[in-house]
C-alpha cells in the first residue's frame, strides 16, 4: 500500500482502476510537402496499423464483453476500409502536396458532416464514427501510443494536467475520479470534477508510471490518494462511501423545497453548465433555472466555428429542456486559457490580459452577430437572457447593443422568428466593472459575478500557476467589498444581482453573501442541495 | 445486367452493422453492385457511400449487378439481403 498525498477538490471518495491518460494535443497543422509519395506511404503503413489495433480490440471485446458491444471495432475497421475516404486522403495528399494528418483531417471533416447532416439520428451518430477512425489514423501517423480510455469499466484518470478542450472530450461515463499531477484546485479539471460531483485530487506532483492499472483509493475530502490498499484501508473507505450515501438521501429530501432562511429570506439557486449533457444533473438537483450556461463547448468541442445552426438548436434544446425556467447563456469566453486550433489567436505574453471573450466578439463583429442571431432565435422557445464576459467600460455596452440591433434587423428581414426582449446582463469579473458598477448597472438587467476572474484579476495571481497557491486567498477581503459593493449598485438600479463563480459555492460565505442580499447563487448541480441545506438552516435574524 | 428490386425489413435500415457485412458480401463478387434507393444510388461495396443513402424500414431499394459474374451476384445479394435486412 502507498499514500500520496495532493489537494482534494470535491467532497466525494471512490475507488477504482488506475488509468494514465497520454495527452496529443497538438493540433493538426497543414504542412507542404515535397515527396507526396512518401505521405502516401505513410498513410498506408498507419491504415495498417489502425487496422491491427481495431482487431485485437475486436478480439478483446469479443472475449470480454460479447459480440453486441465487440461490433463497433470491426465496424471501424470496415471504415478504414471504405474506398471513397481512402482516395479522398490520397487524392488531398496528391493534389494538394500536403502532410497525411492534414488530409486525413480535412476527409474527415467531409466524411462526418456528410453524417451529420442526415434526418436519421442514429445515422447523424455516425460522424463519431468517422471522427474516431480519423483521430486513431492521426495517431498512429503520429506514432503516439493509444490516448483513449479504452478500459470497459468506469476508471480514475491519471494525467499531468488537462486542457478545457481535452476535458469536453472525454468520456465522462468513464471515469470515476481525476488525478493530476500538475494542475490547482481552480484548474478546470477541478471545476469540471465539481460539475460531474466525483472527487479530483490535483497537484500530486509524481506517480510512479508502474501505478498504471492498479487499484486505488481516491478521498476528494482530504487530498488523499492509497495506491494498492490494504484492508484496513478498504474499510475505512466502504465507511465513508456510507457517511456520504447518507448525506446524499438527507439533500435529496430537499428537492422542491425553498431557498428560504428560517427568518424567511429567499434567494434563487440556480446552476452552472458546461454543455447540454449537464443539463440533467442541474434539473435532478432541482435547480431553478441555470445561471451560467457556458457556451464554449461549442466552441471547442468542434474543429470549425460553430455555425448559427449548430448554435441555435443547442440553445434551442436548452431552453426547452428548462421547460419555461431561466437559462442564462454567456456568449462565448475564449482565449486565456480556453484555445481552439481554427481561430488561430495569436499567442500571447498575458493571455488572461489579452485577447479574449468580449474582445474577440468586438473585434470580429460577424462571428459575434452569428452567436447573437442564435440565442435571439432560441429565445422564442424559452425563457433565455444572454450574458456577455469580461466587460470593462460601458462603451463596451454600447458596442455589443449596436450588435444587437444589427443582428435583429438581420433576423427581421430575413423572417426568421426570434424574441425581441431579451433580458441581457454583464459577468462583473474584471476589478474595472466592479468599481463602476453603479454606472453600468442602468444599462443592464442584471449582474453576475465572475468570482474566479475577479479573484485572479484583484489579486494579481494566475488562477492556473499551483506555485501561487499559497497567496491565492479566496476570502481576500478587498474581493468581498467589491461583491458587496457591486450587490449594492445593483440594487440601487433596481436590477438583480448573483454570484457564478466558485465562491458562490463555498458553504462558508453563504451566510454572509446572504447578508450582503444577494439574489442568485449559481453553482455546480451537485450543489445546489446541499446550499439550499445550508440557507434552510441559516437565520439571519431579520 | 441483372436487376431486382427489395423491401427493407429490418427496424433500423440499412445502419452500420448490415452495411458493412452488406459491403463485405458485395465483394465476393467482381462485378459492380450498385444500390438504388429513391433518387440516390450507391456501390455496394463502398460503406460510407452505402449509409450516406439513408435507407430506412419499409424502403424499397433497386439492386443492379453488372459484370461477368452478374447472375451469381444477384443471387447472392439477394439471399443476403432476405436473411439480413
Amino acid at each position: 500500500m502507498k499514500r500520496i498525498q495532493g489537494k482534494g477538490v470535491c467532497g466525494a471518495v471512490t475507488m477504482g482502476r488506475l488509468y494514465f491518460y497520454r495527452k496529443d494535443n497538438d493540433p493538426i497543422s497543414r504542412k507542404t510537402v515535397t515527396d507526396p509519395e512518401a505521405e502516401q506511404q505513410r498513410f498506408a503503413k498507419a491504415r495498417q496499423q489502425a487496422a491491427k489495433e481495431l482487431e485485437a480490440l475486436h478480439e478483446k471485446a469479443l472475449r470480454e464483453v460479447g459480440e453486441i458491444h465487440a461490433q463497433i471495432f470491426e465496424i471501424h475497421r470496415m471504415m478504414l476500409d471504405d474506398e471513397d475516404y481512402c482516395s479522398s486522403v490520397s487524392h488531398i495528399i496528391d493534389t494538394q502536396h500536403v502532410n497525411a494528418e492534414y488530409a486525413v483531417l480535412r476527409t474527415s471533416d467531409t466524411f462526418s458532416q456528410m453524417f451529420e447532416t442526415m434526418t436519421d439520428e442514429y445515422m447523424r451518430a455516425r460522424a463519431t464514427d468517422v471522427v474516431d477512425i480519423s483521430n486513431r489514423l492521426i495517431r498512429c501517423l503520429k506514432g503516439d501510443s493509444d490516448g483513449r480510455i479504452l478500459s470497459r469499466e468506469p476508471v480514475i484518470l491519471v494525467a499531468e494536467d488537462l486542457t478545457p478542450s481535452e476535458t469536453v472530450q472525454l468520456d465522462k461515463e468513464k471515469i470515476l475520479a481525476f488525478l493530476t499531477l500538475r494542475g490547482s484546485e481552480n484548474s478546470h479539471t477541478a471545476i469540471l470534477a465539481r460539475t460531474m460531483a466525483i472527487p479530483a485530487v490535483v497537484g500530486l506532483g509524481k506517480l510512479d508510471p508502474e501505478a498504471d492499472g492498479k487499484t486505488a483509493i481516491v478521498d476528494g475530502f482530504t487530498g488523499t490518494v492509497c495506491i494498492d490498499p490494504d484492508e484496513a484501508a478498504v474499510a475505512a473507505y466502504t465507511r465513508k462511501k456510507q457517511e456520504e450515501e447518507e448525506k446524499h438521501r438527507l439533500w435529496q429530501s430537499l428537492r422542491g423545497k425553498p431557498n428560504t432562511t428560517r427568518d424567511g429570506r429567499s434567494i434563487q439557486l440556480y446552476a452552472n453548465i458546461g454543455g447540454l449533457d449537464d443539463i440533467n444533473a442541474a434539473l435532478q438537483n432541482d435547480a431553478g433555472g441555470i445561471g451560467l450556461f457556458r457556451s464554449e463547448f461549442l466552441y471547442l468541442q468542434n474543429d470549425h466555428l460553430p455555425t448559427e445552426e449548430e448554435q441555435f438548436r443547442a440553445y434551442r434544446e436548452a431552453a426547452e429542456k428548462l421547460a419555461g425556467k431561466k437559462v442564462i447563456i454567456r456568449t462565448m469566453d475564449i482565449g486565456a486559457d480556453k484555445q481552439t486550433g481554427y481561430l488561430k489567436l495569436p499567442k500571447e505574453e498575458n493571455p488572461a490580459l489579452g485577447y479574449r471573450a468580449i474582445r474577440i466578439c468586438l473585434t470580429e463583429p460577424e462571428l459575434f452577430r452569428t452567436q447573437l442571431r442564435a440565442l435571439y432565435r432560441a429565445g422564442v422557445y424559452g425563457d433565455v437572457s444572454i450574458m456577455f464576459p469580461m466587460i470593462t467600460s460601458p462603451e463596451e455596452l454600447k458596442r455589443i447593443r449596436e450588435q444587437i440591433a444589427i443582428a435583429q434587423q438581420e433576423l427581421r428581414t430575413q423572417e426568421i422568428p426570434f424574441r425581441e426582449e431579451m433580458e441581457t446582463g454583464i459577468m462583473i469579473e474584471t476589478p474595472a466593472a466592479a468599481v463602476i458598477s453603479d454606472i453600468l448597472a442602468p444599462m443592464v438587467d442584471f449582474f453576475s459575478i465572475g468570482t474566479n476572474d475577479l479573484t485572479q484579476y484583484t489579486l494579481a495571481i494566475d488562477r492556473q500557476n499551483p506555485s501561487l497557491e499559497s497567496f491565492y486567498q479566496p476570502h481576500h477581503e478587498a474581493v468581498l467589498r467589491l461583491i458587496h459593493q457591486v450587490i449594492q449598485n445593483a440594487h440601487k438600479a433596481g436590477i438583480w444581482a448573483g454570484i457564478c463563480g466558485e465562491l458562490g459555492a463555498d458553504p462558508t460565505l453563504t451566510e454572509q453573501f446572504l447578508r450582503m442580499g444577494v439574489d442568485e447563487l449559481s453553482v455546480s448541480p451537485a450543489q445546489i442541495l446541499p446550499i439550499r441545506d445550508k440557507i434552510r438552516s441559516m437565520d439571519l435574524g431579520s | 445486367m441483372k436487376q431486382f428490386a427489395y423491401t427493407i425489413k429490418d427496424e433500423n435500415g440499412i445502419h452500420a452493422r448490415p452495411a458493412g457485412q452488406l459491403v463485405q458480401a458485395a465483394k465476393a463478387y467482381q462485378s459492380e453492385i450498385t444500390i438504388t434507393s429513391g433518387d440516390k444510388s450507391a456501390s455496394a461495396k463502398k460503406l460510407f457511400a452505402l449509409m450516406g443513402l439513408g435507407v430506412k424500414q419499409g424502403d424499397s431499394i433497386t439492386v443492379t449487378a453488372e459484370g461477368p459474374d452478374e447472375t451469381e451476384a444477384a443471387a447472392g445479394m439477394e439471399v443476403f439481403l432476405q436473411a439480413n435486412l
